[in-house]
């Protein structure tokens, strides 16, 4: 149950592998932060970039965006949702959307593991989105044109949709909300979760990407050019697990 | 039966912020000295520069007590109680001083006499009804020495403005007298925050950079801030944030005298026949055991350290313990950071790297600092201005007005302005009133059955009256620095739960009113003290922690000098 001495665990091949990493990774950290590396043992090898950390990370992984069916819904779900955040987030001439950016995947993925409580949510919203859709423009979501699901997600997100018994659980725009939460952060998160393939939604903001140390002079200018992106996972950088 | 472990001098429930720092004088002084933690130990390892765990999911998630045991929360006694979203707390060997904003500010002199002060300059009845607030028992002079020693131990960066009386005006002017500088030089400011400066120069106010618990050059052989992002929320991957897992608890385990229990989940402090606590109760997985010590002291998050005393009902105390008056609980308040401000600028603010501790404060509008004779309200608020961006929340930014959040038009906006936004953070004066408390929810309970806290509390008049004040200081501030677009958020009164929470087992000298003396000890219970944000009596205008520490040092420092009148 504890630790014996009261003391944290003497040092492990972990924490040596760990130690060999920060060392690894100095040339990202400036001589500002020099200090990180002090106590470190001479540089060892490179970490890793294969086995169980990549698992899953969208280059190394080479799956499809969309590996067929999603594990948490149904073939239909997966249409309407599908067709939902290409509305939120549509590909164009400024370049991706979400679905391009993996935003499906991201969302799959997050329903197994930390989202897995919002299922529920995603299931009876899409159906009430689809019924909604064919109560008041005549059609399924996926048949409307582009116009008719914007109006439609209009409705949704201001509310509207509530109570037209199309059966939203509470206000339409908690549904709503919830995938445009997701959808945001599959499309401007990690891609280490599955989304923003290629750093598409960072490349959109024009976000110069994780660094682990920035320059006075980085920050010093209004009238600078931004940084130029830096365009990694921050589990690429082989320091975190 | 639970296991019986061997006696301890002091057992500190919570190696946090607060238990944290008290370990060390009390290793240091030859005590031996158990911390019971409900979290682990994390490094740098575990602090990957990542929104989507950081910010949006229940980060660290190997220990999720806190999460379990959610408070719930009600506007006032006529309404019902419904579970927070999410809570500010966190299981985790330096707790909630792994992932905050580190902003490590000293209480200014007029906060420990509000009451005096405020009867003083405009008379008694400028004080709110219906707020309980008192004089804390001592002035800022007091714990003066206590800031001192803490800014050394746990390495605080920032710029002095009052050192023995002469006023630097590169720092705070309205701060109280400090005997000294800080260990570190502040935090610098990006071209924004000297944009920000500079316009707030231009309107007479006095902008400074704030204290942080944030290294800016070597200290204690740890590095100084890379600056990278992610501090929001974030553990510090090169140990530049100086959490009280790298500073004072390693320095306390380096005497040999403090031994760390991690995934300890404290049920239960016991009481002996003789009105004195024995010990306290604590699970690991499926075991139980019992910890005998001669002295207590709680130091967990706010809700837990009241819930813990609600909780340990005994026959000596049959409404919780050290609760004979009916005070735990009472005087309860967080911050009301409502009435926010944010604005659109012309131009990209360079904001994708920095901290929230980074930035340009104002306190000309904090406190007693001008003439509240034309005000109805008492206090004020500090102004914040902080370079702190992330991917995914700027993205998600308001629109100003410009169309909706989503589609190709906003894809437009969103590439032309994610970098051309900001938010302040206005910290204000919050009283305690008689009817904001914390009791335990009659219906939930947490999985091992025990009910959660309750929140009961509405911020007053004299809150959202300053924040319509401020509001309108922030939108000057901000037209001046050539904001295009100001949008300000409603002054709702919601309390909820907050990263700010103060009271509930309040620090004075008349045990009616208070929990603990002056000293951080129970009235009632003279083997049990208290430690952190929940003995402070007021709010201040700015971020509890540092205050909370150096009364965790002082009330530890007390416990080693009078050790036989408390322990034995």
């Amino acid at each position: 149950m504890t630790d014996p001495k009261g003391r944290r665990p003497a040092i492990s091949r972990r924490d040596l592998l760990r130690t060999a990493g920060v060392a690894g990774a100095a040339a990202l950290i400036p001589d500002a932060v020099g200090a990180v590396t002090e106590e470190a043992p001479p540089a060892g090898p490179q970490p890793s970039t294969t086995g169980e950390e990549r698992v899953g990370h969208p280059v190394a992984s080479g799956r499809p965006l969309l590996a067929g069916p999603l594990t948490n819904l149904t073939a239909r779900e997966t249409e309407v949702l599908s067709a939902m955040v290409d509305r939120l987030i549509p590909t164009d001439e400024l370049g991706s959307g979400a679905l391009d950016a993996g935003v499906l995947r991201f969302i799959d993925r997050a329903l197994s593991e930390a989202e897995s409580g919002a299922a529920e949510a995603y299931r009876s919203g899409l159906a009430a989105l689809d019924a909604y859709s064919q109560y008041t423009r005549g059609g399924p979501f996926v048949d409307l044109s582009t116009i008719d699901q914007d109006s439609v997600l209009i409705d949704v997100q201001t509310g509207a949709a509530t109570g037209a018994g199309a059966g939203f659980v509470g206000n339409s725009g908690s549904f709503f909300n919830l995938v445009k939460g997701h959808t945001w952060q599959g499309m401007f998160g990690d891609p280490q979760y599955g989304g923003n393939v290629d750093f598409a939604g960072w490349d959109l903001i024009h976000y110069p990407g994780v660094r682990l140390a920035v320059s006075p002079e980085d920050q010093k200018s209004l009238e600078a050019d931004q940084l130029e992106p830096v365009r990694l996972s921050a589990y690429d950088l082989g320091l975190f697990e | 039966m639970p296991t019986q472990l061997r006696e301890t001098d002091v057992v500190i429930v919570g190696m946090g912020a607060a238990g944290g720092v008290a370990a060390y004088p009390l290793a240091e002084a030859g005590l031996n000295v158990v911390g019971l933690e409900a979290g682990t130990w994390l490094d740098q390892r575990d602090f990957a520069p990542d929104e989507i765990r950081n910010n949006y999911r229940d980060w660290p998630m190997l220990v999720n007590k806190a999460e379990l045991e959610r408070p719930t929360s009600r506007a006032t006694s006529a309404t019902a109680a419904a579970r927070v979203a999410s809570h500010p707390m966190m299981n985790a060997v330096g707790g909630t001083s792994l992932h905050y904003w580190a902003q490590s500010w000293r209480l200014n002199p007029w906060d420990f006499s509000v009451v005096t002060e405020t009867a003083r300059r405009y008379g008694p009845s400028k004080i709110p009804a219906g707020s309980t607030v008192e004089d804390w028992p001592f002035g800022y002079d007091e714990l003066e020495p206590y800031y001192d020693r803490v800014e050394r131990e746990v390495g605080i960066s920032g710029q002095a403005g009052n050192v023995r009386g002469d006023i630097d005006p590169r720092g705070n002017r309205f701060e109280g007298v400090r005997q000294r500088d800080f260990p570190m030089p502040p935090l610098r400011w990006t071209a924004f925050n000297e944009r920000m400066a500079d316009a707030a120069r231009s309107l007479g106010w006095n902008p400074f950079p704030g204290p942080a618990a944030v290294s800016t050059e070597t200290y204690d052989n740890r590095p100084g801030c890379g600056y990278h992002g992610f501090c929001n929320k974030g553990g510090c991957p090169i140990n530049a944030k100086n959490a009280t897992h790298i500073t004072t608890i390693p320095k306390a385990i380096d005497t040999g005298n403090l031994k760390v229990v991690t995934r300890a989940h404290v049920t239960r402090i016991e009481v002996g026949s003789d009105g004195r606590v024995t010990g306290v109760n604590y699970v690991v997985g499926s075991n139980e055991y019992f910890q005998p010590a001669r002295v207590v002291l709680i130091a967990s998050y706010t809700y837990e350290n009241v819930r813990m005393l609600l909780l340990s009902k005994s026959r000596a105390f049959p409404d919780g313990l050290a609760n004979k008056n009916g005070q735990v609980g009472r005087h309860y308040f967080s911050h009301y950071t409502g009435a926010s401000v944010s604005a659109l600028f012309p131009y990209d603010l360079k904001a994708w790297y920095g901290l929230p501790a980074q930035g340009v404060a104002i306190d000309d509008w904090a406190d007693d600092n001008f003439d509240h004779s034309d005000q109805d309200f008492i206090g004020g608020g500090n102004l914040w201005a902080m370079s702190d961006r992330r991917p995914i929340s700027a993205a998600s930014m308001n629109t100003y007005g410009r169309g909706r959040n989503w589609g190709s038009a906003w894809k437009r906006f969103i590439r032309e302005n994610s970098d051309r936004s900001h938010g302040s953070y206005i910290q204000k004066t919050t009283l305690p009133y008689e009817d904001n408390y914390l009791d335990l929810d009659p219906e939930v309970t947490d999985p091992l059955g025990f009910p959660v806290i309750r929140i009961t509390g509405r911020y007053m008049d004299n809150e959202t009256r300053i924040g319509e004040f401020m509001q309108d200081r922030m939108e000057e501030w901000y037209r001046e620095a050539g904001a295009v677009e100001v949008n300000r958020g409603g002054t709702g009164n919601a309390m909820g739960a907050s990263t700010h929470a103060y009271g509930g087992t309040r620090m004075g000298d008349d045990p009616e009113t208070n929990v603990v003396d002056r000293w951080g000890f129970s009235h009632e219970v003279p083997n049990l003290g208290v430690l952190g944000a929940s003995v402070m009596g007021t709010s201040g205008a700015r971020n509890p922690t540092l205050t909370g520490q150096a009364l965790s040092w002082r009330t530890a420092e007390h416990l080693v000098d009078s050790w036989r009148d408390i322990a034995e």
